[in-house]
């Protein structure tokens, strides 16, 4: 019976309260739970993921910025003017005076060109972003020069439209790197790339202190930054499981809770001291027809299906308040975006078009879907009103990974997918949906128009014209047709535009979402 | 006595016994890694995940694709590729993790101990509430403990670990607040503690810290007593059938026609007995929980091995995956010769 007393003694030890009462989180330290294990790496040569890239936009300095609630505002950060040549092929950049890195070393001229210079020598994922202006590793150090302390001179192979190379430079791997601190730690002329990757040399707001990845991301508050933000520090705690994230923020243990879903942001709503806050990010969820599939390859069946997405219902019950309704391959918010939503889930015309593709009795075609809960969720009810229309859609679900390696290999039927702009400017989507260079099975390039096996070349000719077009309005008609064009006879059936939904404690104030990851910006960030 | 004439020759045997022991588990070592290894490496290149998508990311242009896919060296036959890995791990380099950016080996570092820390406490548990329940469900054959340890052996192997976790999460942290909710420590904490061994319960009270520690305990008293459960519902079930086995054995007749006293009988006769099994039971439990619940290491966000494998082999960094292999097959090896051992010493028949 001696073990039996202990074996209660032990129960009771256990039911003991160990937590404090109440969990709070300092109110100098933002706490976020967020899913990021999608971090490589924190080099912003290389950033090209949404959660590096919020980190980034906080951390590093660009060259040029733009006003997150209205994108068509660009204006300098490091640079403080900008000068166009005549021949609209070089721009003369100045640089602000008096900024500091973290490290407390100036930032000038020199330190911009070597940035720039180092993205496109490390040529990692991102650097096409500025070598689409013509630099190589070669020829970079002739193009990008430094002329002056405060001064340099950026000089491309044709005359580009300014907006759409000023908004290239407002992206992530246009980041000002502190040349000294990371040619310290330069090692075999890598240009500090191993360092860099988990270390930190910007001039930012904020200053990354510690990636332990899957556990956390910390950053503090940058006291050389021009005006200290009211945060003493950030941190991510990375949360894999949703329902967890809600749990923790309910109980006041983080601050924000960054992937809830529909219900569990709808079951918050009325919560006590939980606010939601939303805003349009530049994601867009689309289906992609792979031509290679005769029936998806007929004209007819394209805008059949087109007619069979129940696109009010999905964004209004299913993917409540994450994602709106939209049909053009540039997001709102971008120069000439096209808001139209022509198509609306109508059965009769969907099967009238079958009917003239003759396929009156339907057909079967399967779906590669990503096992995430939004993409699964969006997936069975696109099968459901397939259905009504006689196409027999079935699902095949697997790994991120292992459905992006079937689409990129052109072997799926149709994949449902989430597509991100690289860049503010509207050619990152033009180029991927209505452009396709060479659409042999080993082209060099792979947009997203090549992995649906479709031939455009004089919507290809279009869109490298466009990037040339100065005349913002011009420019600006020539993306609307495009965008009409393939909303029109695309193999893609664009649908959404997403909303990034957070909810946070109500003590959190002056967190922006931009319209994209690495316009997240929580510099004026405070808990009261 | 005999005692003093046969010592000598007992201690060459014991050493020789020793020396054996350990041969065989450096051969045992040696064989379940090579294969673990063969097999492991010629699964990850058949997957059909692209490796490189993992370093590139969707959106690189081809050129960098290229480059990169002949940096990790997958343009080599397949033989070769495996060549060069084993040799790097005989030179002690498991490779780096293209999720990570870190050495395979700093990761293992650092995932292992918070496995190992929530594995041997579950074991601890679940073996100190399910052998004596065992044993007493077995003496009181379907008696009121007896009904107990069925149901919690059903909902044990029938239960989501899952599912049960968020329950538990959803009562005891969200609701009753008795414990810490998920993750290793609170975060106002994460910064006093200086790692030793990586095992947060033992670096603080290794630098007496009890605040961190206290907390700490907190943070693991959930995820813990969800495996204690679990692996509570296996021996629990085990012991019973083991010691309904003992207790109709004749030694036990003989045991009780002489007189004596029913505890002796059940706690020294037939557990003595019934434990050589059941050392089998526990060290496999142990095993199993040592290569990382990824379902729990999920919800209560603990930065664990199964996770750090599941998540690695979903995006086919291979050298991620045959580092952790490697680890929970090392572990293996480890636990059965530590149970070998045991049986030794518990079973004079084996000696």
């Amino acid at each position: 019976m001696k073990r039996m007393a202990m074996l209660v003694a032990a129960g009771a030890l256990m039911a003991l309260p160990l937590a404090p009462a109440k969990a709070e989180t300092p109110p100098d330290t933002l706490v976020m739970a967020w899913q990021f294990d999608d971090i490589i790496s924190l080099d912003p040569a290389e950033v090209f993921e949404f959660s590096a890239a919020e980190i980034m936009g906080n951390t590093y300095e660009r060259l040029i910025g733009y006003d997150v609630e209205d994108v068509s505002d660009i204006f300098g950060v490091v640079a403080e003017s900008w000068d166009v040549s005549e021949d609209g092929r070089t721009i003369t950049f100045q640089i602000r005076q008096g900024t500091k890195f973290e490290s407390g070393n100036d930032l000038t001229a020199e330190d911009v060109v070597f940035s720039l210079q180092r993205a496109v020598k490390l040529d990692k994922s991102p650097a096409f972003i500025l070598t689409q202006f013509g630099f190589t590793a070669d020829n970079v150090e002739e193009k990008i020069v430094q002329t002056g302390d405060y001064e340099f001179t950026f000089e491309m192979d044709k005359a580009y439209a300014p907006t759409f190379v000023l908004y290239c430079l407002t992206s992530t791997v246009a980041s000002v790197v502190d040349k000294d601190l990371v040619m310290e730690n330069d090692v075999d002329g890598d240009l500090g790339y191993e360092w860099l990757k988990t270390n930190y040399a910007g001039s930012g707001p904020f200053a990354m202190r510690q990636w332990r990845p899957n556990e956390a991301v910390v950053l503090e508050r940058n006291e050389n930054y021009a005006e200290p933000t009211p945060l003493t520090r950030v941190i991510y705690q990375h949360v894999p499981e949703t329902s967890t994230q809600r749990l923790m923020l309910e109980r006041g243990d983080i601050d924000i809770a960054r992937n809830l879903g529909p219900e569990e942001i709808s079951a918050l709503e009325s919560a006590d001291g939980i606010k939601i806050n939303s805003g349009d990010k530049g994601g867009i969820y689309y289906l992609g027809l792979n031509q290679k599939n005769e029936n998806l390859a007929k004209p007819e069946v394209r805008q059949a299906l087109k007619y069979l997405v129940d696109y009010e219902a999905i964004a209004d019950t299913i993917m409540k308040g994450q994602v709106q309704v939209h049909q053009a391959f540039l997001p709102r918010g971008f120069l000439g975006a096209v808001e139209e939503t022509p198509f609306s889930l109508d059965v009769d015309r969907a099967k009238e078009l079958l009917a003239e593709a003759g396929l009156e009795n339907g057909f079967s075609v399967t779906m590669d879907t990503r096992n995430t809960p939004d993409i699964t969720a969006m997936g069975e009810a696109i099968q459901q009103t397939f259905a009504q229309g006689g196409v027999q859609l079935e699902l095949i679900p697997g790994d991120g990974a292992q459905t992006l390696t079937k689409y990129r290999a052109r072997e799926h039927d149709i994949y449902i997918g989430r597509w991100g702009p690289d860049y503010q400017d509207p050619h990152t989507n033009a180029d991927t949906f209505a452009a396709n260079p060479d659409n042999s099975d080993d082209a060099a390039a792979k947009p997203l128009a090549w992995r649906n096996a479709w031939e455009i070349p004089e919507l290809t000719e279009k869109t490298a014209s466009a990037v040339l077009e100065t005349d913002p309005g011009t420019r600006a008609t020539i993306y609307q047709e495009l965008q009409k064009e393939v909303m029109d006879t695309g193999p893609f059936v664009i649908m959404f535009q997403e909303i990034e939904v957070m909810a946070m404690r109500d003590n959190v104030n002056g967190f922006v979402i931009g319209p994209s990851f690495d316009a997240n910006q929580y510099w004026k960030a405070t808990k009261e | 006595m005999a005692l003093t004439d046969t010592a000598g020759g007992g201690r060459t045997r014991a050493l020789l016994s020793v020396s054996g022991a350990f041969a065989r588990f450096a051969f045992m070592v040696a064989a379940t890694i090579v294969g673990l290894l063969a097999v492991t490496f010629f699964i990850g290149r058949i997957v059909p995940i692209d490796p490189v998508l993992a370093v590139v990311g969707d959106r690189a242009p081809a050129h960098v694709y290229a480059r990169v896919r002949e940096e990790m060296g997958l343009h080599l036959p397949l033989w070769q590729q495996f060549w060069i890995y084993v040799r790097d791990v005989l030179h002690g380099d498991l490779g780096t993790s293209v999720l990570t950016s870190r050495p395979v080996l700093d990761d293992i570092a650092r995932y292992f101990p918070a496995t190992l820390e929530l594995a041997t406490l579950g074991t601890v548990f679940g073996a100190l509430f399910g052998v004596p329940l065992g044993v007493l469900a077995a003496v009181h054959r379907g008696g009121l403990v007896d009904q107990v340890v069925r149901v919690v052996g059903l909902v044990g192997y029938s239960a989501p670990i899952f599912w049960l976790g968020l329950l538990g999460l959803l009562v005891f942290y969200s609701q009753l607040g008795w414990v810490s909710g998920p993750g290793r420590l609170d975060v106002t904490y994460e910064y006093m503690l200086q790692p030793v061994t990586g095992m947060v319960l033992i670096d603080s009270a290794l630098g007496g810290d009890w605040a961190v520690f206290k907390n700490a305990v907190s943070h693991i008293a959930l995820p813990t007593a969800l495996l204690a459960f679990f692996s509570m519902a296996y021996i629990s079930r085990m012991t019973r059938s083991f010691m309904l086995n003992e207790l109709s054995q004749e030694y036990i007749l003989t045991a009780r026609v002489k007189g004596v006293s029913e505890r002796r009988i059940i706690w020294r006769h037939a557990l003595r007995n019934a434990v050589v099994p059941l050392i089998t039971v526990i060290a496999l439990s142990y095993a199993n929980l040592l290569e990382g619940s990824v379902l729990t290491e999920t919800v209560f966000a603990w930065p664990g091995l199964g996770r750090y494998i599941t998540n690695s082999l979903q995006n086919a960094d291979m050298s991620a995956v045959l580092g952790g292999t490697l680890v929970i097959g090392v572990v293996f090896v480890a636990i059965n010769t530590v149970s070998d051992l045991l049986y030794r010493l518990f079973d004079p028949r084996t000696r």
